[in-house]
């Protein structure tokens, strides 16, 4: 199953991310160490580890939520570094999903939708509704567009969350652990919703504790630990073998239970 | 087959009616008001209930007795008209000389008829008094049609209220033709539209990275002057009007013009000092900062006195600018410090997910700003906004220091005139004065609640 579904799924040779020797710092704390990492185009990376491993560090540094210090980061050919144009640039490019969903509560679900497209992209509003309405079907959710984010459930407003940054038609989107606010029966419709996404090809950064998404969807699983990759695997390859001792542990805590 | 030791429930517990304590009239008498004086269980609570029954009944008089004075003075004993034109003597006992009966305490209003023109425009001429008629019917109109809902161009109607209208306000008060040399002028819009350019110029990014962050600051601070000098060509332009002084002014006229300046004026400076203050460019935050506290940590009356009095010791000879002016900039500048603190507490109440979520599309700074935090943090401090209109508003009275005469200004040298000199005349015409204050006041936070409760019904949290 999870085989005949990743072959629909085409990974390119082009090179979507590419990060050299990055490391970060907070304060004295080295919370990136060395990180090197290549995504190509269609490419599903799950990124996993404990917490304050610097996985969600490592994709906010992608559209420079978080600055780094040293290393080379180049997304879609654009190098990030103090130029605010080549961030405005990126940030077009790469749409985001945050935990606690992000939505801006004073905005219907269809203003949310269509703000960027708007002020960002410069569309006519009626083209940017014609598309946000687009997505909001294809999150399943078109019938909420003129409710507020606080009318909805965790699961629809982060279904919302996707459908916004899908809005400005991403190159990559990045998750940033979206099911870890959820109530355990929501988890699945967002999943749902990126297992989709997964499907037509849009190259994703997942950054979740959800191994059986992984399993499904992942090409590549990332495992990191106090700031560094420690080990990068087929999905199969990574649940059934993994060989560093790190590795083994989590696996052994998240699993058995 | 039965289990003794389980319980297992075969049918849905009924949903059963509240039980009367909880819900209607009684229900609400009974939380509100019997809940904590009813309770003779033991002798403790007996007594406290008892107390609590005394105090409330004592409460209940001493309100209906005050309420009672005060309708009392002010309408059922007081003096309404004066027919005969007898002044002063239409408000005497016949003690003091008059006919009302000896011990009569109740308002004078035939005072406040006499000085009602005075108390509201002060020294204004009497014949150019439709032009602040005028200008007064404008405004209401407009105010009207901006805070009203379901009212056609509502969003107009206010960008309007807040460009022209001041401008037509002032030139129908002043009469216009002011004496700035159109010459001056065009030299300034000149400087504004360089430093617009330059602005441009640093924003393409010629200029250099560091510069490219301020290059917005050079084009608001190019578009206030050009924006500035433009208001200046227009008011020097003679309308045919005659020319009233600042000094003429006076009484509600004044209190109107000091309040509205100043509450107009003090959102939008204190917005910018509040997003200033929290900017992550060291120069702009302290500058900021500075000015914030410089404001907060002098009373106003210095302010208006350094303004009126000390302010042209240091100007060189000659240069002398509109005592009413100076006053009002000093307001305005009070108040946004004021206003700057409420406005921040708003952003900080905006969580960090917000910027993030706005970043992450791509949205600059001013975007973000102006789309997602502001409207949220000032929707937070609305009662702290209108806080600080309230108080400004009151605190206009303290511009009569510096020989300004605002409406309780204008009452109490209404008060000198010996034509009127009554026992109650003072008492009237704080009054008079006090409820003219308080329909404002009463006013703005009834609108605050109104806005409070709109915008809490459509973003549900």
């Amino acid at each position: 199953m999870a085989a005949s579904s990743a072959t629909k799924m085409q990974v390119t040779e082009e090179v979507i991310i590419q990060m050299s020797q990055v490391n970060k710092w907070y304060g004295t704390f080295h919370v990136l160490r060395d990180i090197n990492l290549t995504v190509n185009k269609g490419e599903r990376i799950v990124i996993c580890g404990p917490s304050g491993s610097g996985k969600s560090t490592l994709i906010r540094c992608l559209n420079r939520l978080e600055e780094h210090q040293s290393g080379d980061i180049t997304v879609q050919g654009i190098t990030i570094n103090n130029d605010l144009k080549n961030i405005d640039e990126i940030r077009r490019e790469v749409g985001m999903v945050f935990q606690h969903f992000n939505l801006f509560p004073h905005l219907t679900i269809l203003e949310n939708c269509t703000l960027a497209p708007i002020w960002v992209r410069r569309m006519p509003k009626a083209d940017a509704e014609a598309i946000a309405m687009k997505y909001l079907e294809r999150v399943k959710i078109p019938e909420q567009a003129h409710k507020y984010p606080g009318q909805l459930s965790g699961g629809q407003q982060q279904r919302v969350a996707i459908a916004r940054s899908l809005c400005m038609e991403p190159q990559l989107m990045l998750f940033d652990e979206p099911t870890s606010a959820l109530d355990p029966e929501m988890i699945k419709e967002v999943l749902d919703t990126m297992v989709s996404l997964a499907e037509d090809g849009m190259s994703m950064i997942c950054v979740t504790h959800e191994m059986g998404f992984a399993r499904k969807v992942a090409n590549r699983v990332i495992f990191m630990d106090e700031g560094q990759i420690i080990e990068e695997k087929e999905p199969e390859e990574f649940f059934n073998n993994p060989e560093n001792e790190r590795t083994k542990l989590f696996l052994s805590q998240i699993l058995d239970h | 087959m039965t289990t003794p030791h389980k319980y297992v429930r075969t049918e849905d517990a009924p949903l059963l009616p509240p039980p009367a304590t909880e819900a209607g009239i009684t229900g609400w008498l009974w939380q509100n008001i019997f809940a904590s004086m009813s309770d003779f269980q033991s002798l403790g609570a007996a007594i406290r209930s008892l107390f609590m029954i005394l105090f409330s009944l004592l409460l209940v008089y001493l309100f209906i007795d005050q309420t009672y004075g005060l309708i009392d003075f002010a309408i059922l004993s007081a003096v309404w008209s004066d027919p005969e034109g007898l002044k002063r003597e239409v408000c005497w006992t016949v003690q003091q000389g008059g006919s009302l009966p000896d011990g009569w305490h109740g308002a004078c209003w035939p005072f406040v008829w006499a000085k009602q023109k005075f108390a509201w425009f002060g020294p204004y001429p009497s014949e150019e008094l439709w032009r602040i008629y005028l200008s007064l019917i404008v405004g209401s109109i407009g105010l009207v049609w901006a805070l009203r809902e379901r009212l056609p161009y509502r969003r107009q109607v206010g960008v309007l209220m807040l460009t022209l209208y001041p401008l037509l306000a002032f030139i129908l008060l002043t009469g216009g033709n002011s004496d700035a040399s159109f010459t001056g002028i065009g030299v300034w819009i000149i400087v504004g539209l360089a430093l617009i350019s330059v602005g441009r110029m640093g924003a393409a990014g010629h200029l250099g990275t560091i510069f490219a962050e301020l290059a917005g600051i050079f084009g608001i601070v190019g578009w206030g002057i050009i924006a500035l000098n433009v208001v200046r060509g227009i008011v020097a332009v003679d309308f045919n009007l005659t020319p009233v002084g600042t000094g003429d002014w006076g009484g509600l006229l004044i209190t109107l013009v000091v309040a509205l300046t100043g509450i107009v004026a003090s959102l939008p400076l204190g917005i910018i000092l509040a997003l200033g203050r929290r900017s992550e460019m060291p120069v702009v935050s302290v500058l900021c900062t500075i000015f914030i506290e410089f404001w907060r940590g002098v009373p106003l009356i210095t302010v208006l006195f350094m303004a009126s009095v000390m302010l042209p010791l240091f100007l060189p000879a000659g240069v002398n600018f509109d005592n009413l002016l100076r006053a009002l900039i000093g307001v305005m500048l009070f108040s946004a410090a004021y206003m700057a603190e409420v406005v921040r507490g708003g952003l900080q109440a905006i969580d960090k997910g917000q910027y993030e979520g706005a970043q992450a599309m791509g949205l600059s700074y001013w975007q973000t700003m102006r789309l997602i935090v502001l409207p949220q943090a000032l929707t937070h401090v609305i009662p702290g906004i209108v806080n600080t209109f309230i108080g400004l508003f009151k605190d206009t009275t303290l511009v009569s220091i510096v020989g300004i005469f605002d409406l309780l200004g204008a009452g109490q040298s209404a008060i000198a005139d010996a034509a009127w000199s009554t026992p109650v005349q003072a008492i009237t015409i704080y009054l008079y004065i006090g409820i003219i204050f308080f329909i404002f006041c009463f006013g703005m936070s009834r609108y605050s609640i109104f806005m409070e409760n709109k915008l809490s019904k459509s973003r549900r949290h």
